[in-house]
């Protein structure tokens, strides 16, 4: 296997525990133990990160001067005193409200986020779990975000948590074939749902965004959509349901719900630049994982472009729009590929 | 290996009692879908990450939302006692049922002759499923595809509404 940076820092480290340790199996298990934190330690600096990184970008987009005083004049320290804030707000559960599934909500929104995190391919062998139906697995975990917010919106007792949960899941439902299905191509080019794999092939820049261009533009609207961020944020628009499924909850547990959000949006940034920007790849003087994380945060910074120069879209604008629209254009581009893979004798 | 299946299996069964035991439907609805996720896991441990993944996508991702979808949109009164207990009869020709269904399962699974033999070992891998349902499982493959146009069709056909004229 080819080495990078962060694998052969594994292999050190592994190498250290067994040294110290002389079980196999428990310097594994600390690896593991290593690598989960890292992730949740990725998820919760993004959070952060992007809090600040967000405001800061829509008062650029609007000529507005963003947060600038917690902190020096950049306002730095605003993450921190966001976080305070919630911290300090108390927790209030609405009269009426379904206890456990209203607790469960928030919770297990999270797990599915924070679960696909295994999958990526960070830097070449940097990989968590490395599964040969990577592709596939990693959807079908995502597809489970779907659910708890239809349990929230039920939970809470209240009309527009449950119009917002009705909402979140006709819309997910509705771009997740898309996405899926844009993804096809990519699958049929490089022969494997390897993640790993899938970056590999596009070794010499010849990166699937060129090969595939209607794939990509048909999977970050797709992503934008499953991330339910502006232009398709129905789910909690607030000038309609107030704030859809998180209507009810306040403080930490609303937290949760914006921390599974950030992770998402770094996960729809991470999938694309995996599937069409080369992943770790690039020229050899910054190493794998920094190619990695500056192209993906480009393409979260793309998705808060979006956010801040789109107006929000209606429900049935959406649908018909992910229906008529994005499935057959995706299912055309795979009809594509495979007709220019049989003209060039690929098959 | 083993203990984890033992887990697993318990989350499966925790999942199917709580759905048959619980008062409130949606709360069956949600008891289902765990029954549904412990079914994936089994599958992971047992090595068949492909089924595990088909397992989690097609069932607790959209069997599971079809049902509270259709329980929610359906049901508009309180739900606390949506799923009340059933007369004496009723419980005693559900557990007849149930326990006839376990002994034809428990009967098959036993006749059956498992594993070894001459006969390879059966597809796991993507490509090998794939190409065994475009190639030997051809038809039936057609069949479903068929069915599933034919049911399309028809949801669109109701959701569409009756002809005014």
């Amino acid at each position: 296997m080819e080495t990078s940076f962060l694998s052969g820092l594994a292999l050190w480290l592994r190498g250290e525990i067994y040294g110290v340790t002389g079980i196999p199996v428990l310097s594994d298990l600390a690896l593991d133990v290593i690598g989960i934190a890292l992730l949740l330690g990725i998820i919760s600096m993004a959070a952060i990160v992007f809090t600040y990184a967000e405001r800061k970008v829509c008062a650029f987009m609007q000529v507005r001067l963003g947060p600038n005083r917690v902190g020096g004049r950049f306002g730095l320290l605003q993450p921190v005193a966001d976080m305070l804030k919630l911290m300090s707000k108390e927790d209030i559960m609405p009269e009426g409200a379904d206890k456990v599934l209203w607790a469960l909500s928030p919770a297990l929104l999270f797990v599915p986020a924070a679960l696909v995190y295994a999958f990526f391919p960070f830097d070449a062998g940097a990989v968590l779990a490395d599964v040969n139906v990577g592709v596939f697995l990693l959807f079908a975990i995502s597809g489970q975000a779907v659910l708890p917010f239809l349990m929230g919106g039920y939970a809470s007792n209240n009309k527009y948590s449950m119009v917002g949960g009705f909402r979140v899941v006709s819309q997910m439902i509705s771009y997740e074939a898309p996405l899926l299905f844009s993804l096809l191509g990519i699958l049929m080019l490089t022969g494997s749902m390897r993640l790993e794999d899938i970056v590999e092939a596009q070794a010499g820049g010849l990166w699937f965004v060129f090969l595939q261009p209607l794939a990509f533009v048909i999977f970050l609207i797709s992503a934008v959509a499953e991330t339910n961020r502006t232009p398709f944020d129905l789910v909690e628009g607030e000038s309609e349901i107030i704030a859809g499924p998180f209507t009810e909850y306040s403080g930490m547990r609303w937290a949760l719900f914006f921390l599974a959000e950030y992770a998402n949006l770094l996960t729809a940034a991470i999938l694309a630049t995996t599937f069409f920007l080369g992943g770790y790849l690039g020229p050899d003087f910054l190493p794998g994982f920094a190619w990695f994380f500056l192209k993906a945060v480009l393409m979260v910074f793309l998705i808060m472009w979006f956010r801040w120069t789109f107006p929000r879209t209606r429900v049935d604008q959406i649908l018909s729009f992910g229906w008529k629209a994005m499935l057959p254009l995706s299912i055309l581009n795979v009809f594509l590929t495979g007709v220019v893979m049989c003209a060039l004798g690929l098959v | 290996m083993q203990l984890l299946f033992y887990v697993f299996a318990l989350v499966t069964i925790v999942g199917a009692l709580g759905m048959v035991l619980s008062h409130n439907i949606v709360h069956s609805a949600f008891y289902l879908v765990l029954s549904f996720i412990g079914l994936a896991l089994i599958y992971f441990s047992l090595s068949a990450p492909f089924l595990g993944a088909v397992q989690l996508m097609v069932y607790s991702g959209a069997v599971a939302i079809l049902v509270i979808m259709a329980i929610m949109m359906v049901r508009r009164t309180d739900m606390t006692v949506s799923n009340p207990t059933q007369s004496l009869i009723k419980r005693f020709v559900g557990a007849g049922t149930a326990a006839l269904f376990f002994v034809l399962m428990g009967l098959s699974i036993v006749l059956t002759p498992l594993g070894g033999g001459d006969a390879a070992l059966p597809a796991t891998e993507a490509a090998d499923l794939a190409g065994l349902l475009l190639s030997r499982f051809a038809l039936p493959f057609e069949l479903i595809a068929l069915l599933l146009l034919a049911a399309m069709l028809g949801a669109l056909l109701l959701a569409r509404g009756g002809d005014e004229s």
